[in-house]
């Protein structure tokens, strides 16, 4: 037998060169990466949208929406059953079917959907009614300078100030992606705030509530940006969707 | 009362492993599996809608994951683990031609302590290791690097996390087909007949001792 398979000096340290190779082409994409994602994500993207087998999907990559939850599963809500309250600092304290949100005025947005983790669903069409046209519904109290929402997932919650809650493009959606907002994408009604990340859309909503003053959201609670616009918060320089 | 018949004699055993690098590879393994299954809640839209908790998952993620050196690195105060890592290591010409050959079980090339796969194997978990602790480290200090270095650290973190996990694949399914093997990894020895012909070379440096 020979014995260069005994001597452990025997050989080359092709190990310890394979160890490093790697370190070193994992920095280089730590550094360089940025050009390298968004060449990769733009061969794949005609493949992603058109895999019928769905495996491309699986792939760490591309523009697609992710799906979070903050809590565990989470019940599924009958459009029949779903009812929203809009009540705190207001005048007139409501409570809305579906039916009733659909017969409001809608509003429809198309615009990217900007992920604080990186993620960017380009050019989505999202319709409802404008947050605003509730609150003035239910008339806001002089005291209210803030607006915050629950869920009905029981854990996750939101907060504008009044004056972002008035934007003409935060909407309590009804519509996404041409059709009902399905239940993992926090259907049946989800808040759409366009010009934030995308962790301010709270899902499954069940409730709007007007404050004395803003109170930090689930995310804000820890140490996501309370005032969330894409591209100048949360250390991050993404182009606006605002 | 009747003496019970004699146990056929037991076949003698080589010590393969030694405690430190079973419990390395123990903890490791585990360290692991955990990661690989928190971040597949992380990554996979259906199994995140299945268990969400989206931040208690990314915790244990990321303290697995943080936790994952802690072994390895502690596991070279041993001499005998580090010798495991010099025979890892080296390549002999024999180890080429086990890689390039078709027959390469038939015996005819002379293995050591570690088949040039396993090798391999030991190499390229170790690196992919290393990046996706450094990646990691990127994309959890959000103030300290520049916000393209964290998109070229969560690309090398899915791509790396991926391509461990293949390792870890086909490490687990040539395992399942040794139970000889597997067994070492608890108790530390191997039947010399099992030595003989998987790591023939290795057998004679011991039968030679």
């Amino acid at each position: 037998m020979p014995a260069d398979q005994r001597d452990p000096a025997a050989g080359t340290p092709v190990g310890r060169r394979v160890f490093l190779g790697l370190l070193g082409l994992g920095t280089l994409g730590i550094v360089t990466g940025t050009a390298l994602q968004d060449g990769l994500s733009a061969a794949l993207a005609p493949v992603q949208t058109r895999d019928p087998t769905g495996l491309v999907s699986l792939l760490p990559l591309g523009n697609t929406f992710r799906y979070y939850s903050v809590t565990g599963a989470v019940d599924e809500q009958d459009a029949g059953d779903y009812r929203l309250t809009v009540g705190g600092l207001v005048q007139q304290p409501g409570r809305f079917t579906l039916a009733d949100l659909a017969a409001m005025p809608q509003t429809e947005l198309v615009r990217d959907f900007q992920c604080v983790t990186g993620w960017r669903v380009p050019d989505v069409r999202w319709a409802g009614v404008r947050l605003s046209h509730l609150i003035d519904l239910a008339g806001a109290d002089d005291r209210a300078t803030a607006v915050r929402f629950t869920s009905f997932d029981g854990t996750y919650t939101e907060s504008l100030t009044l004056e972002q809650a008035r934007r003409d493009d935060v909407l309590v959606a009804l519509q996404m992606l041409d059709g009902p907002v399905t239940h993992d994408h926090g259907g049946p009604v989800r808040l759409f705030v366009a010009p934030m990340y995308g962790y301010k859309s709270l899902k499954w909503l069940s409730g709007i509530e007007l404050t004395r003053d803003v109170e930090p959201g689930y995310w804000e609670d820890r140490r996501y940006s309370v005032d969330a616009w894409v591209g100048s918060s949360n250390g991050r320089a993404d182009d606006p969707t605002g | 009362m009747t003496r019970p018949a004699d146990a056929p004699p037991a076949e003698p055993e080589f010590a393969r492993f030694g405690r430190p690098a079973r419990w390395v590879h123990g903890l490791v393994g585990v360290l692991v599996l955990v990661c690989i299954a928190t971040a597949a809640v992380l990554y996979n839209s259906s199994l995140q809608v299945l268990v969400g908790h989206r931040r208690a998952v990314e915790l244990v993620h990321v303290w697995a994951g943080w936790a994952l050196p802690v072994p390895l690195l502690a596991g070279l105060l041993s001499a005998g683990y580090r010798a495991e890592l010099r025979r890892l290591d080296r390549f002999t010409r024999h180890d080429w031609r086990w890689l390039r050959s078709r027959t390469r079980r038939d015996g005819r090339i002379p293995v050591g302590k570690f088949n040039a796969g396993q090798k391999l194997n030991g190499s390229l978990s170790a690196g992919a290791i290393a990046v996706l602790l450094l990646s990691g480290a990127f994309m959890q200090a959000t103030d300290l690097a520049p916000l393209a270095w964290r998109t070229g650290a969560t690309l090398m973190h899915d791509w790396f996390a991926l391509a461990l996990g293949l390792l870890v694949l086909g490490h687990l399914s040539f395992a399942l087909r040794d139970p000889i093997a597997m067994r070492s990894l608890r108790t530390g020895t191997v039947p010399r007949r099992w030595a003989r012909h998987e790591h023939p070379a290795w057998a004679e440096e011991l039968e030679d001792r």
